[in-house]
């Protein structure tokens, strides 16, 4: 581990905030991934995991502050540059995202056929390479209207990772499945990171699945970065926030009933 | 509504109008340049022109049947029938032939290619492309457009063909006016221009469906209505037929007016 230390982050994000329109979507955020580290982004929906996913793969600008990926200011890129950077980079989206007019080995063999000049036999072996690795191996000529949940999130890492990528995204690995599939994933993230010497990014609310592969652990809540550590320092912490999260217990928002009352009463008026 | 209110309406509108204008633009400037892509550009042909034929040619013959079915009667009364063929010729290359293969289009190609778009938007597979490096103007847009602004030209000149003979069926063999006065006098009375008027026609048509219907589509998520999700698939694909008819009547008048 000393010696990767040495190393620049793969990720170095300083001082990021983001707003939608006047929402402030994402507070001050700082956060850097090291080479070959899991970092597990957890929060409840609507905390601003996926705003900060956006970000940094330069989907959304940044308001303010800089976000840095594999040595590169993603703001400032040109396009031709950032799509350069994107080949090194693997995501996962949450339902797959595969294109629904292609069948599943035509979805993974897509970023070859467009960014290498590999010959057809080596673009076969490569994904069925891949499908095997995902458990694919037979139902690679489906289209992914005929897979399962669990299928299509594999399929869409398959995807995700064809090129060899330096860096995953993988954005909620285990929402919508079943223990035993969820486990599963879990396994192959850590066997891409052990294999392939990846760095992973992993968009979650699920806390067993984070604390599965989790390096580090950085929990959001609102838009605002409460903590970040190892698997044990989210463990042992105090703020109630994370204890409630952990122990799933409802949020209890202070409410200012002078405020509340406010709302109610104004909110469904009629504009003039 | 108060000032306020027009102000942000104008100021949203000119925003659509000014990221449609710059989409269009980009698109067309990765239809000029390499690489080029073939196969995905012929499939859209296939599945804009050929597909669209059956529609067209029914379409055709009956436009043509009631256009000579009309000109008939008026003709006659005038004692001109001689010159149905010309009536009908002019009027289906002048003007219903691109107009009625663009409302045929609109129904078919634009509402085809907005839901398309939208959902890919809608399931993240345009950012999907994005993230893979791969340009989705290049990948997604660039073959759609090229292919409705070649298949509309095709598909409006098989419409006025068709129409042309299905007017030849009413005044030729159930009206009996004579089948060279009906082919000859189109022949005398066509000029160059009308087949100009027409092409061009048929060509800029093209162009505003497909740049509706793309833009609508990769757009959804800008798409400021307060809808989400499959319903605001549902309204994008509305909007993208009315607006399409919208502006390809208002261009029918502009176009017209010019090369008058």
């Amino acid at each position: 581990m000393a010696a990767t230390q040495e190393n620049q982050p793969v990720i170095d994000i300083r001082n990021l905030s983001c707003y939608y329109g006047d929402k402030l979507a994402l507070d001050n955020i700082n956060l850097t991934v090291n080479e070959r580290e899991i970092l597990v982004i957890m929060g409840h929906s609507g905390s601003g995991k996926s705003t900060l996913l956006r970000n940094i793969l330069g989907l959304l600008t940044p308001s303010s502050g800089q976000v840095e990926v594999l040595g590169k200011e993603i703001s400032r890129l040109k396009k031709k540059e950032l799509y350069e950077l994107r080949k090194n980079i693997g995501v996962a989206f949450q339902n797959g995202a595969l294109f629904s007019s292609l069948s599943v080995r035509e979805n993974i063999e897509l970023p070859l056929r467009e960014h290498t000049d590999l010959d057809e036999n080596t673009i076969q072996i490569m994904t069925m390479m891949k499908l095997t690795q995902m458990n694919l191996a037979d139902h690679g000529d489906l289209m992914p209207a005929e897979l399962s949940g669990g299928m299509l999130k594999r399929a869409g890492l398959a995807r995700a990772v064809i090129m060899d990528p330096k860096l995953l995204f993988f954005d909620e690995p285990s929402a919508g499945l079943d223990p035993v599939t969820s486990a599963e994933l879990d396994q192959l993230i850590l066997q891409l990171r052990d294999a392939l010497n990846m760095s992973i990014v992993i968009i979650t609310h699920e806390l067993e699945s984070a604390f599965n592969v989790a390096d580090r652990i950085t929990v959001l809540d609102q838009g605002k970065q409460i903590l970040t550590g190892s698997r044990e320092e989210i463990k042992a912490s105090s703020d109630q926030r994370i204890i409630n999260m952990l122990g799933r217990i409802a949020r209890d928002e202070d409410v200012d009933a002078e405020a509340y009352l406010h709302k109610l009463t104004h909110k469904n008026l009629p504009r003039k | 509504m108060n000032l306020v209110n027009i102000a942000q309406y104008i100021s949203g509108f000119l925003q659509n109008l000014g990221r449609a204008g710059l989409f269009l633009a980009a698109v067309l400037f990765r239809i000029v340049t390499p690489p080029y892509r073939f196969t995905p550009t012929i499939k859209q042909i296939y599945f804009m022109g050929a597909r669209s034929l059956l529609a067209i040619v029914v379409c055709g013959i009956f436009v043509g049947m009631v256009v000579a079915l009309q000109f008939y009667d008026t003709l006659v009364r005038f004692g001109s029938v001689a010159l149905l063929g010309a009536a009908v010729g002019i009027s289906l290359i002048r003007e219903l032939g691109p107009m009625i293969t663009a409302l045929v289009i609109i129904g078919r190609v634009g509402s085809a290619v907005c839901a398309e778009i939208s959902i890919m938007r809608n399931e993240s597979q345009i950012d999907a492309l994005e993230c893979m490096a791969i340009d989705p103007l290049r990948y997604l847009m660039a073959p759609r457009v090229l292919a409705a602004i070649i298949s509309a030209p095709i598909l409006t000149a098989v419409f006025i063909t068709v129409g042309i003979f299905g007017g030849y069926f009413v005044g030729v063999i159930l009206f009996e006016v004579s089948p060279g006065s009906y082919f000859g006098g189109m022949y005398d009375a066509v000029l160059w221009g009308d087949i100009v008027m027409g092409a061009t026609k048929s060509f800029i048509f093209g162009l505003i469906i497909i740049w509706t219907a793309t833009v609508k589509g990769f757009y959804l998520h800008l798409d400021k209505s307060g809808v989400h999700g499959t319903e605001a698939v549902s309204k994008v694909t509305t909007d993208t037929v009315v607006l399409s008819l919208i502006t390809v009547l208002f261009a029918d008048y502009i176009v017209t007016s010019i090369i008058l």
